[in-house]
Protein backbone atom coordinates (compact mmCIF):
# COMPACT_ATOMS: atom_id res chain seq x y z
CA UNK A 1 0.00 0.00 0.00
CA UNK A 2 3.01 2.19 0.30
CA UNK A 3 4.33 1.89 -3.21
CA UNK A 4 2.21 4.29 -5.23
CA UNK A 5 4.09 6.07 -7.96
CA UNK A 6 3.01 9.60 -8.76
CA UNK A 7 0.72 9.48 -11.78
CA UNK A 8 -0.22 12.66 -13.62
CA UNK A 9 -3.94 13.28 -13.95
CA UNK A 10 -5.27 12.44 -17.39
CA UNK A 11 -6.25 15.98 -18.24
CA UNK A 12 -2.93 17.44 -17.21
CA UNK A 13 -2.16 18.81 -20.66
CA UNK A 14 -5.65 19.92 -21.61
CA UNK A 15 -5.21 23.49 -20.52
CA UNK A 16 -2.61 25.70 -18.97
CA UNK A 17 -4.75 25.92 -15.86
CA UNK A 18 -5.42 22.25 -15.29
CA UNK A 19 -2.50 21.94 -12.91
CA UNK A 20 -3.83 24.79 -10.82
CA UNK A 21 -7.45 23.71 -10.60
CA UNK A 22 -8.21 20.54 -8.76
CA UNK A 23 -11.98 20.76 -8.54
CA UNK A 24 -14.42 20.32 -11.36
CA UNK A 25 -16.79 23.19 -10.74
CA UNK A 26 -15.59 26.66 -9.89
CA UNK A 27 -18.22 29.16 -8.80
CA UNK A 28 -17.23 32.21 -10.78
CA UNK A 29 -17.67 34.77 -8.02
CA UNK A 30 -16.15 33.10 -4.98
CA UNK A 31 -12.76 31.90 -3.86
CA UNK A 32 -13.70 28.28 -4.34
CA UNK A 33 -12.67 27.14 -0.90
CA UNK A 34 -15.51 24.69 -1.03
CA UNK A 35 -16.80 24.89 2.50
CA UNK A 36 -15.19 27.38 4.87
CA UNK A 37 -16.45 25.28 7.79
CA UNK A 38 -15.32 21.88 6.43
CA UNK A 39 -14.28 19.83 9.41
CA UNK A 40 -15.53 22.35 11.99
CA UNK A 41 -17.99 21.09 14.59
CA UNK A 42 -21.23 22.77 13.53
CA UNK A 43 -23.48 20.85 15.91
CA UNK A 44 -26.07 23.17 17.39
CA UNK A 45 -25.50 23.31 21.18
CA UNK A 46 -28.10 21.68 23.43
CA UNK A 47 -31.09 23.84 24.15
CA UNK A 48 -30.32 26.29 21.34
CA UNK A 49 -32.88 27.01 18.67
CA UNK A 50 -31.35 26.58 15.17
CA UNK A 51 -33.28 29.42 13.52
CA UNK A 52 -32.36 31.79 16.38
CA UNK A 53 -28.68 30.91 16.04
CA UNK A 54 -28.90 31.39 12.26
CA UNK A 55 -30.66 34.74 12.56
CA UNK A 56 -28.05 35.92 15.06
CA UNK A 57 -25.13 34.78 12.86
CA UNK A 58 -26.75 36.60 9.93
CA UNK A 59 -26.77 39.85 11.90
CA UNK A 60 -23.07 39.61 12.74
CA UNK A 61 -22.29 38.39 9.23
CA UNK A 62 -24.25 41.15 7.49
CA UNK A 63 -22.53 43.81 9.63
CA UNK A 64 -19.17 42.50 8.45
CA UNK A 65 -20.23 42.02 4.82
CA UNK A 66 -21.74 45.47 4.33
CA UNK A 67 -18.96 47.22 6.26
CA UNK A 68 -16.36 45.29 4.27
CA UNK A 69 -17.91 46.31 0.98
CA UNK A 70 -18.05 49.98 1.93
CA UNK A 71 -14.44 49.99 3.10
CA UNK A 72 -13.35 48.08 0.01
CA UNK A 73 -14.64 51.03 -2.04
CA UNK A 74 -11.58 52.90 -0.71
CA UNK A 75 -9.24 50.54 -2.53
CA UNK A 76 -7.25 52.69 -4.99
CA UNK A 77 -9.00 55.82 -3.64
CA UNK A 78 -7.32 56.43 -0.27
CA UNK A 79 -5.17 59.55 0.33
CA UNK A 80 -1.92 57.59 0.22
CA UNK A 81 -0.68 54.10 -0.53
CA UNK A 82 -0.21 53.04 3.11
CA UNK A 83 -3.81 53.87 4.00
CA UNK A 84 -5.09 52.33 0.80
CA UNK A 85 -3.41 49.10 1.87
CA UNK A 86 -4.60 49.45 5.46
CA UNK A 87 -8.24 49.97 4.49
CA UNK A 88 -8.09 47.12 1.98
CA UNK A 89 -6.70 44.84 4.68
CA UNK A 90 -9.46 45.82 7.08
CA UNK A 91 -12.08 45.14 4.41
CA UNK A 92 -10.50 41.74 3.75
CA UNK A 93 -10.51 40.74 7.42
CA UNK A 94 -14.19 41.65 7.67
CA UNK A 95 -15.03 39.77 4.49
CA UNK A 96 -13.40 36.69 6.00
CA UNK A 97 -15.47 37.08 9.16
CA UNK A 98 -18.61 37.53 7.03
CA UNK A 99 -17.90 34.37 5.08
CA UNK A 100 -17.60 32.23 8.20
CA UNK A 101 -20.64 33.80 9.87
CA UNK A 102 -22.90 33.48 6.84
CA UNK A 103 -21.75 29.87 6.39
CA UNK A 104 -22.56 29.29 10.07
CA UNK A 105 -26.05 30.73 9.54
CA UNK A 106 -26.60 28.41 6.57
CA UNK A 107 -25.56 25.36 8.59
CA UNK A 108 -27.78 26.28 11.55
CA UNK A 109 -30.90 26.83 9.42
CA UNK A 110 -30.79 26.10 5.72
CA UNK A 111 -34.03 27.98 5.13
CA UNK A 112 -32.04 31.25 5.34
CA UNK A 113 -30.26 30.33 2.09
CA UNK A 114 -31.98 31.68 -1.03
CA UNK A 115 -32.95 28.96 -3.49
CA UNK A 116 -30.88 29.16 -6.68
CA UNK A 117 -31.45 27.40 -10.02
CA UNK A 118 -30.74 23.65 -9.94
CA UNK A 119 -27.03 23.02 -10.43
CA UNK A 120 -25.77 26.46 -9.41
CA UNK A 121 -22.24 26.13 -8.02
CA UNK A 122 -22.71 29.08 -5.61
CA UNK A 123 -21.92 27.96 -2.04
CA UNK A 124 -24.54 28.78 0.64
CA UNK A 125 -22.69 31.80 2.06
CA UNK A 126 -22.43 33.35 -1.41
CA UNK A 127 -26.11 32.68 -2.08
CA UNK A 128 -26.87 34.55 1.15
CA UNK A 129 -24.59 37.45 0.22
CA UNK A 130 -25.60 37.85 -3.42
CA UNK A 131 -29.21 36.73 -3.67
CA UNK A 132 -31.05 38.50 -0.88
CA UNK A 133 -32.91 41.82 -1.13
CA UNK A 134 -32.02 44.84 0.99
CA UNK A 135 -34.93 44.24 3.41
CA UNK A 136 -33.52 40.78 4.17
CA UNK A 137 -30.20 42.21 5.37
CA UNK A 138 -29.84 42.58 9.14
CA UNK A 139 -26.82 44.91 9.35
CA UNK A 140 -26.84 47.99 11.55
CA UNK A 141 -27.34 51.15 9.51
CA UNK A 142 -23.93 52.61 10.40
CA UNK A 143 -22.29 50.14 8.02
CA UNK A 144 -24.30 50.95 4.90
CA UNK A 145 -23.97 54.73 4.53
CA UNK A 146 -22.36 56.13 1.40
CA UNK A 147 -18.68 56.88 2.02
CA UNK A 148 -17.54 60.43 2.67
CA UNK A 149 -13.99 61.74 2.97
CA UNK A 150 -11.07 60.08 4.76
CA UNK A 151 -12.18 61.52 8.12
CA UNK A 152 -15.52 59.79 7.59
CA UNK A 153 -13.72 56.48 6.99
CA UNK A 154 -11.66 56.95 10.17
CA UNK A 155 -14.70 57.71 12.34
CA UNK A 156 -16.76 54.92 10.80
CA UNK A 157 -14.05 52.29 11.30
CA UNK A 158 -13.48 53.58 14.86
CA UNK A 159 -17.14 53.40 15.92
CA UNK A 160 -17.62 50.04 14.24
CA UNK A 161 -14.47 48.38 15.55
CA UNK A 162 -14.84 49.70 19.13
CA UNK A 163 -18.34 48.22 19.21
CA UNK A 164 -17.55 44.97 17.42
CA UNK A 165 -14.39 44.31 19.44
CA UNK A 166 -16.33 44.79 22.70
CA UNK A 167 -18.93 42.35 21.36
CA UNK A 168 -16.40 39.77 20.16
CA UNK A 169 -14.48 39.88 23.46
CA UNK A 170 -17.61 38.43 25.04
CA UNK A 171 -18.59 36.24 22.09
CA UNK A 172 -15.39 34.23 22.65
CA UNK A 173 -17.34 32.52 25.45
CA UNK A 174 -20.21 31.54 23.13
CA UNK A 175 -21.55 28.02 23.60
CA UNK A 176 -21.53 27.73 19.82
CA UNK A 177 -18.09 26.46 18.73
CA UNK A 178 -18.16 28.33 15.42
CA UNK A 179 -19.14 31.71 16.87
CA UNK A 180 -16.58 31.30 19.65
CA UNK A 181 -13.84 30.49 17.12
CA UNK A 182 -14.79 33.36 14.79
CA UNK A 183 -14.73 35.73 17.77
CA UNK A 184 -11.38 34.48 19.07
CA UNK A 185 -9.85 35.10 15.63
CA UNK A 186 -11.80 38.31 15.07
CA UNK A 187 -10.65 39.90 18.33
CA UNK A 188 -7.05 39.86 17.12
CA UNK A 189 -8.02 41.41 13.78
CA UNK A 190 -10.38 44.02 15.23
CA UNK A 191 -7.74 45.16 17.73
CA UNK A 192 -5.60 46.25 14.76
CA UNK A 193 -8.59 47.97 13.09
CA UNK A 194 -9.49 49.84 16.26
CA UNK A 195 -5.95 50.98 16.98
CA UNK A 196 -5.47 52.10 13.37
CA UNK A 197 -8.62 54.23 13.35
CA UNK A 198 -8.09 55.55 16.90
CA UNK A 199 -4.57 56.77 16.03
CA UNK A 200 -5.83 58.48 12.89
CA UNK A 201 -8.68 60.00 14.91
CA UNK A 202 -6.19 61.61 17.31
CA UNK A 203 -3.90 62.64 14.45
CA UNK A 204 -6.68 64.36 12.48
CA UNK A 205 -8.08 66.02 15.63
CA UNK A 206 -4.69 67.48 16.51
CA UNK A 207 -3.47 68.11 12.96
CA UNK A 208 -4.49 71.21 11.05
CA UNK A 209 -7.62 73.31 11.47
CA UNK A 210 -8.93 71.71 8.29
CA UNK A 211 -8.27 68.11 9.41
CA UNK A 212 -9.94 68.80 12.76
CA UNK A 213 -12.90 70.49 11.09
CA UNK A 214 -13.43 67.55 8.77
CA UNK A 215 -13.11 65.05 11.61
CA UNK A 216 -15.75 66.86 13.67
CA UNK A 217 -18.10 67.03 10.67
CA UNK A 218 -17.71 63.28 10.16
CA UNK A 219 -18.23 62.53 13.85
CA UNK A 220 -21.39 64.66 13.98
CA UNK A 221 -22.73 62.95 10.87
CA UNK A 222 -22.18 59.40 12.14
CA UNK A 223 -22.90 59.92 15.83
CA UNK A 224 -26.72 59.59 15.50
CA UNK A 225 -26.18 55.95 14.46
CA UNK A 226 -24.01 55.02 17.49
CA UNK A 227 -26.93 54.28 19.89
CA UNK A 228 -28.52 51.82 17.42
CA UNK A 229 -25.48 49.56 17.89
CA UNK A 230 -26.57 48.88 21.49
CA UNK A 231 -30.27 48.23 20.90
CA UNK A 232 -31.26 44.69 21.81
CA UNK A 233 -33.24 42.99 19.06
CA UNK A 234 -35.40 40.02 20.20
CA UNK A 235 -33.10 37.66 18.25
CA UNK A 236 -30.08 39.02 20.11
CA UNK A 237 -31.90 38.71 23.42
CA UNK A 238 -32.80 35.07 22.66
CA UNK A 239 -29.25 34.29 21.48
CA UNK A 240 -27.82 35.83 24.65
CA UNK A 241 -30.27 33.90 26.88
CA UNK A 242 -29.25 30.59 25.35
CA UNK A 243 -25.55 31.39 25.78
CA UNK A 244 -24.59 31.62 22.11
CA UNK A 245 -24.84 35.40 21.61
CA UNK A 246 -24.07 38.72 23.26
CA UNK A 247 -26.71 41.24 24.28
CA UNK A 248 -25.57 44.53 22.66
CA UNK A 249 -26.84 46.50 25.66
CA UNK A 250 -24.31 44.64 27.81
CA UNK A 251 -21.33 46.00 25.87
CA UNK A 252 -22.41 49.64 25.92
CA UNK A 253 -20.39 50.59 28.99
CA UNK A 254 -17.20 48.95 27.75
CA UNK A 255 -17.53 50.45 24.27
CA UNK A 256 -18.29 53.93 25.61
CA UNK A 257 -15.30 53.66 27.92
CA UNK A 258 -12.90 52.90 25.06
CA UNK A 259 -14.42 55.59 22.88
CA UNK A 260 -14.04 58.14 25.68
CA UNK A 261 -10.33 57.31 25.90
CA UNK A 262 -9.99 58.15 22.21
CA UNK A 263 -12.05 61.34 22.50
CA UNK A 264 -10.03 62.45 25.54
CA UNK A 265 -6.70 61.82 23.82
CA UNK A 266 -7.94 63.74 20.78
CA UNK A 267 -9.40 66.61 22.81
CA UNK A 268 -12.77 66.14 21.13
CA UNK A 269 -15.95 66.51 23.19
CA UNK A 270 -18.55 63.75 23.02
CA UNK A 271 -21.17 64.83 20.46
CA UNK A 272 -24.69 65.54 21.62
CA UNK A 273 -26.64 64.89 18.43
CA UNK A 274 -29.77 62.80 19.09
CA UNK A 275 -30.06 59.27 17.73
CA UNK A 276 -31.40 58.64 14.27
CA UNK A 277 -34.95 57.35 14.58
CA UNK A 278 -36.08 54.14 12.97
CA UNK A 279 -39.10 53.83 10.71
CA UNK A 280 -42.04 52.98 12.99
CA UNK A 281 -39.37 51.94 15.47
CA UNK A 282 -37.67 49.59 13.02
CA UNK A 283 -33.96 49.84 12.23
CA UNK A 284 -31.22 47.89 10.46
CA UNK A 285 -31.64 44.75 12.58
CA UNK A 286 -35.30 44.62 11.48
CA UNK A 287 -34.36 44.89 7.80
CA UNK A 288 -35.26 48.59 7.65
CA UNK A 289 -32.47 50.28 5.71
CA UNK A 290 -31.74 53.53 3.93
CA UNK A 291 -31.68 53.92 0.19
CA UNK A 292 -27.89 53.59 0.24
CA UNK A 293 -27.98 49.85 0.95
CA UNK A 294 -30.19 49.08 -2.06
CA UNK A 295 -27.81 50.95 -4.35
CA UNK A 296 -24.79 49.28 -2.82
CA UNK A 297 -26.30 45.82 -3.25
CA UNK A 298 -27.30 46.57 -6.85
CA UNK A 299 -23.64 47.05 -7.64
CA UNK A 300 -22.32 44.28 -5.39
CA UNK A 301 -24.82 41.64 -6.55
CA UNK A 302 -25.54 42.41 -10.20
CA UNK A 303 -22.92 40.18 -11.83
CA UNK A 304 -23.61 37.16 -9.62
CA UNK A 305 -27.36 37.55 -10.15
CA UNK A 306 -26.93 37.76 -13.92
CA UNK A 307 -24.91 34.51 -13.86
CA UNK A 308 -26.21 32.26 -11.07
CA UNK A 309 -24.71 29.29 -12.93
CA UNK A 310 -21.40 31.08 -13.50
CA UNK A 311 -18.40 28.78 -13.62
CA UNK A 312 -14.83 29.07 -14.80
CA UNK B 1 2.19 6.40 13.08
CA UNK B 2 1.87 4.04 10.10
CA UNK B 3 4.32 4.25 7.22
CA UNK B 4 1.54 5.47 4.94
CA UNK B 5 0.67 8.28 7.32
CA UNK B 6 4.33 9.15 7.60
CA UNK B 7 4.62 9.32 3.83
CA UNK B 8 1.47 11.47 3.49
CA UNK B 9 2.86 13.77 6.15
CA UNK B 10 6.16 14.12 4.32
CA UNK B 11 4.32 15.04 1.11
CA UNK B 12 2.04 17.55 2.85
CA UNK B 13 5.02 19.08 4.61
CA UNK B 14 6.57 19.97 1.25
CA UNK B 15 3.76 22.38 0.37
CA UNK B 16 4.77 26.02 0.67
CA UNK B 17 2.83 29.20 1.38
CA UNK B 18 1.78 30.82 -1.92
CA UNK B 19 2.65 34.32 -0.72
CA UNK B 20 5.68 33.46 1.44
CA UNK B 21 7.18 30.68 -0.69
CA UNK B 22 10.27 30.45 1.53
CA UNK B 23 8.00 28.90 4.19
CA UNK B 24 6.35 25.51 4.16
CA UNK B 25 2.90 25.26 5.69
CA UNK B 26 4.61 23.53 8.64
CA UNK B 27 7.02 26.45 9.10
CA UNK B 28 4.04 28.78 9.08
CA UNK B 29 2.13 26.69 11.61
CA UNK B 30 -0.87 26.35 9.30
CA UNK B 31 -0.59 22.59 8.80
CA UNK B 32 -1.99 21.11 12.00
CA UNK B 33 -2.48 17.43 11.27
CA UNK B 34 -2.17 14.80 8.56
CA UNK B 35 -3.89 11.47 8.91
CA UNK B 36 -4.59 8.54 6.61
CA UNK B 37 -7.92 6.73 6.82
CA UNK B 38 -7.95 3.34 5.09
CA UNK B 39 -5.49 2.92 2.23
CA UNK B 40 -5.29 6.22 0.43
CA UNK B 41 -7.77 8.66 1.97
CA UNK B 42 -5.80 11.52 3.51
CA UNK B 43 -7.33 13.98 5.94
CA UNK B 44 -5.40 17.22 6.39
CA UNK B 45 -6.24 19.85 9.02
CA UNK B 46 -5.22 23.46 8.41
CA UNK B 47 -5.81 26.60 10.48
CA UNK B 48 -6.34 29.90 8.64
CA UNK B 49 -3.92 32.72 9.44
CA UNK B 50 -6.41 35.57 9.00
CA UNK B 51 -10.19 35.17 8.54
CA UNK B 52 -10.08 36.56 5.01
CA UNK B 53 -6.68 35.29 3.94
CA UNK B 54 -7.08 34.68 0.18
CA UNK B 55 -4.12 32.30 0.21
CA UNK B 56 -6.16 29.62 2.01
CA UNK B 57 -7.85 28.43 -1.19
CA UNK B 58 -4.48 28.10 -2.91
CA UNK B 59 -3.00 26.25 0.08
CA UNK B 60 -5.84 23.79 -0.06
CA UNK B 61 -5.51 23.26 -3.81
CA UNK B 62 -1.73 22.83 -3.45
CA UNK B 63 -2.16 20.23 -0.69
CA UNK B 64 -4.68 18.30 -2.76
CA UNK B 65 -2.51 18.41 -5.87
CA UNK B 66 0.68 17.32 -4.08
CA UNK B 67 -1.03 14.47 -2.26
CA UNK B 68 -2.93 13.27 -5.32
CA UNK B 69 0.29 13.44 -7.30
CA UNK B 70 1.85 11.18 -4.66
CA UNK B 71 -0.88 8.60 -5.22
CA UNK B 72 -3.37 9.44 -2.49
CA UNK B 73 -6.69 9.21 -4.32
CA UNK B 74 -8.89 10.94 -1.85
CA UNK B 75 -7.69 14.08 -0.09
CA UNK B 76 -9.85 15.92 2.38
CA UNK B 77 -8.70 19.31 3.68
CA UNK B 78 -10.47 20.35 6.84
CA UNK B 79 -10.47 23.74 8.50
CA UNK B 80 -9.58 23.87 12.15
CA UNK B 81 -10.62 27.21 13.68
CA UNK B 82 -10.01 26.42 17.31
CA UNK B 83 -7.46 27.20 18.64
CA UNK B 84 -6.94 30.26 16.44
CA UNK B 85 -3.66 30.59 14.53
CA UNK B 86 -0.98 32.66 16.19
CA UNK B 87 2.40 33.83 14.92
CA UNK B 88 3.88 31.93 17.89
CA UNK B 89 3.31 28.79 15.77
CA UNK B 90 5.87 29.91 13.17
CA UNK B 91 8.76 27.50 13.67
CA UNK B 92 12.40 28.52 14.35
CA UNK B 93 13.23 27.28 10.85
CA UNK B 94 10.41 29.43 9.49
CA UNK B 95 11.69 32.49 11.34
CA UNK B 96 15.18 31.95 9.96
CA UNK B 97 13.77 31.54 6.43
CA UNK B 98 11.78 34.78 6.76
CA UNK B 99 14.83 36.71 7.94
CA UNK B 100 16.95 35.25 5.14
CA UNK B 101 14.33 36.49 2.66
CA UNK B 102 14.46 40.03 4.06
CA UNK B 103 11.27 39.76 6.11
CA UNK B 104 11.47 40.53 9.82
CA UNK B 105 10.01 37.64 11.84
CA UNK B 106 7.37 38.28 14.52
CA UNK B 107 8.09 38.72 18.22
CA UNK B 108 5.97 36.95 20.87
CA UNK B 109 2.22 37.34 20.29
CA UNK B 110 0.39 39.52 22.83
CA UNK B 111 -2.04 37.87 25.20
CA UNK B 112 -5.59 38.23 23.95
CA UNK B 113 -7.58 37.06 26.94
CA UNK B 114 -9.88 39.55 28.61
CA UNK B 115 -10.51 43.07 27.26
CA UNK B 116 -7.92 44.21 24.72
CA UNK B 117 -6.39 47.52 25.84
CA UNK B 118 -6.51 50.44 23.41
CA UNK B 119 -3.06 51.38 22.07
CA UNK B 120 -2.84 54.94 20.81
CA UNK B 121 0.93 54.93 20.38
CA UNK B 122 2.53 53.00 17.53
CA UNK B 123 3.16 49.41 18.59
CA UNK B 124 6.54 49.23 20.30
CA UNK B 125 8.55 46.37 18.86
CA UNK B 126 12.24 45.55 18.88
CA UNK B 127 12.57 45.16 15.14
CA UNK B 128 15.99 44.86 13.52
CA UNK B 129 16.53 45.60 9.86
CA UNK B 130 16.73 42.25 8.02
CA UNK B 131 19.16 43.85 5.52
CA UNK B 132 21.77 45.55 7.71
CA UNK B 133 20.77 44.29 11.17
CA UNK B 134 20.45 47.83 12.52
CA UNK B 135 18.03 48.25 15.45
CA UNK B 136 17.19 51.78 14.15
CA UNK B 137 13.91 51.02 12.42
CA UNK B 138 10.55 52.75 12.30
CA UNK B 139 7.01 51.64 11.63
CA UNK B 140 5.48 52.94 8.39
CA UNK B 141 2.12 51.18 8.67
CA UNK B 142 0.60 48.31 10.64
CA UNK B 143 -0.87 47.01 7.37
CA UNK B 144 1.33 45.70 4.59
CA UNK B 145 1.39 43.80 1.32
CA UNK B 146 -0.48 40.86 2.85
CA UNK B 147 -2.84 40.60 5.82
CA UNK B 148 -0.09 39.23 8.05
CA UNK B 149 2.56 41.93 7.57
CA UNK B 150 3.35 45.47 8.72
CA UNK B 151 5.56 47.90 6.80
CA UNK B 152 8.80 49.16 8.31
CA UNK B 153 11.76 51.17 7.18
CA UNK B 154 15.33 51.11 8.38
CA UNK B 155 16.69 54.53 9.29
CA UNK B 156 20.30 53.32 8.96
CA UNK B 157 20.34 51.78 5.48
CA UNK B 158 17.02 53.42 4.47
CA UNK B 159 15.62 50.18 3.02
CA UNK B 160 11.90 49.45 3.48
CA UNK B 161 11.00 45.96 4.70
CA UNK B 162 8.09 43.82 5.84
CA UNK B 163 7.56 42.63 9.40
CA UNK B 164 5.27 39.71 10.19
CA UNK B 165 3.02 41.21 12.82
CA UNK B 166 2.25 39.42 16.02
CA UNK B 167 -1.24 38.00 16.41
Amino acid sequence: MDSHIATPAEDEHDSAYSGLLVNDAHWAFGTDFEDPLAGVDTTIPDGVDGPTLAAYALMLGDDALVMSHRISEWTSNAPDLEDDIALSNIALDLLGQARLLLARAAKADESVVPVLPEGSPAPPEDAIAYFREAHQFRNVRLTELVNGDFADAVVRVLLFSVWRLATFERLRASRDHVLAAVATKGVKELAYHRDYSARWFVTLAQGTDESRRRLLVALDALWPLWPELFDTHPVEAAAARSGVGVDPAAVREAADGVLDQVLDAAGVPRPEAPRRAGVLGRTGRDGMHGEALGRMLAEMQSVARAHPMGQW
Amino acid sequence: MSRTTERARRVAERVTDPELPMLTLVDLGVLRDVDVVGDSHVVVDITPTYSGCPAMATMRDDLVRELQGAGFDRVEVRVSLDPAWTTDWITPRGRAALAAAGISPPGPAPSTSGPIPLTLQPTARQVRCPQCDSPATELVSEFGSTACKAQYRCTSCLEPFDHVKEI
